[in-house]
């Protein structure tokens, strides 16, 4: 078998980025617009009643909703596809033979379920999205450091605990030292989210209801992206990985003789 | 038997790519990607590079969509 290439892998990924993008776009626009217009004429109505009533000053507007909700909307999802794509073809191209004995389709699922849950999910419950009109401007840097923080902190520590789940294997068995590294990564995390601060800023008479259905949206555009990326990408380096001989599609590590 | 004639593998069905050959793609692509995740994700939020307003109106919905802080 002539080896793998890194480049292969990268433009693979960044397909699929792509296309999983066009996914989480679609839901995006379908799911969560509704939400954010309603959330932007909250936030208007609120501008208005506080300059009393609104005079012809309204401030001019750099970009129309109507771009926003799609050029724009379009532009965010895809750069962030192709880029997201990129980094995972990368990390995958690293796991890749080294976190067991996973094959191309495999190793792909398992890298976009991890990325889902520790680039998202993680940092997602303890800084949930926020809708427009929902969010101090003044506390926007903090919350931002914060954010980020918490998503390179879930990274870190599931690195840490894919180490150490390999290096608990032998003892323990790879069902017992999967639970040991996954127990470890969970209490971390409750740490963290126990000892950084919180936020709160969610108006009193902001709807429950809308909050609610715009995180779910902002839940379902990455979920859509992230399944889409781990179908998409494996399939494509299962055709380039096992492809060279068309009759043993799978290469099986059965021991022979 | 029909299956020792098959090629023999027995070692692990794949072998991995080694950290020298990937870490100059890593290194460069992942720049590269890190920057465009910054102008999708924050720029003109907390911090700014270009002045104005421009390129956060433009990804506002994508960027409170994706679950960034924007504003």
């Amino acid at each position: 078998m002539n080896s793998i290439s890194v480049r292969a892998l990268l433009v693979r990924g960044m397909i699929a980025g792509v296309i999983a993008g066009a996914l989480a776009l679609a839901v995006a626009y379908f799911l969560g617009e509704s939400q954010v217009d309603a959330a932007i004429a909250i936030e208007e109505a609120h501008s208005h009643a506080a300059h009393g009533g609104g005079g012809g000053g309204e401030e001019e507007e750099l970009v129309s909703r109507t771009m926003q909700a799609t050029g724009g909307l379009a532009t965010a999802l895809l750069v962030f596809g192709v880029a997201v794509g990129g980094i995972a073809a990368l990390v995958y191209a690293y796991a890749l033979g080294r976190i067991g004995n996973f094959g191309p389709r495999a190793t792909a699922a398992l890298i976009a379920g991890a990325a889902l849950l520790t680039v998202y999910v993680v940092p997602f419950l303890k800084y949930p999205a926020n809708p427009p009109a929902v969010g101090n401007p003044d506390t926007i840097g903090k919350r931002t450091t914060l954010f980020f923080l918490m998503v390179a902190l879930s990274l870190l520590l599931a690195v840490a605990a894919v180490i150490i789940g390999k290096r608990l294997a032998p003892a323990l068995g790879n069902w017992n030292a999967t639970i040991a590294a996954a127990a470890g990564f969970v209490l971390a995390i409750g740490l963290a989210y126990a000892f950084l601060p919180s936020f709160d800023e969610v108006g009193k008479d902001f709807p429950a209801s809308l909050l609610w259905k715009f995180r779910l949206s902002t839940l379902a555009v990455q979920t859509t992206f992230w399944a889409g990326f781990g179908l998409i990408f494996g399939y494509l380096t299962e055709r380039l990985l096992v492809s060279g001989n068309g009759a043993d599609a799978r290469r099986v590590a059965t021991p022979v003789g | 038997m029909a299956q020792s004639a098959a090629p023999a593998t027995g070692a692990p069905a794949i072998t991995p790519i080694s950290a020298k050959a990937l870490a100059p793609w890593a290194v460069f692509v992942g720049i590269l990607a890190l920057v465009l995740l910054y102008f999708v994700g924050a720029e003109q939020g907390a911090t700014a590079l270009i002045s104005g307003e421009g390129v956060h109106e433009w990804v506002h919905d994508g960027r409170h969509l994706l679950g960034f802080p924007c504003h």
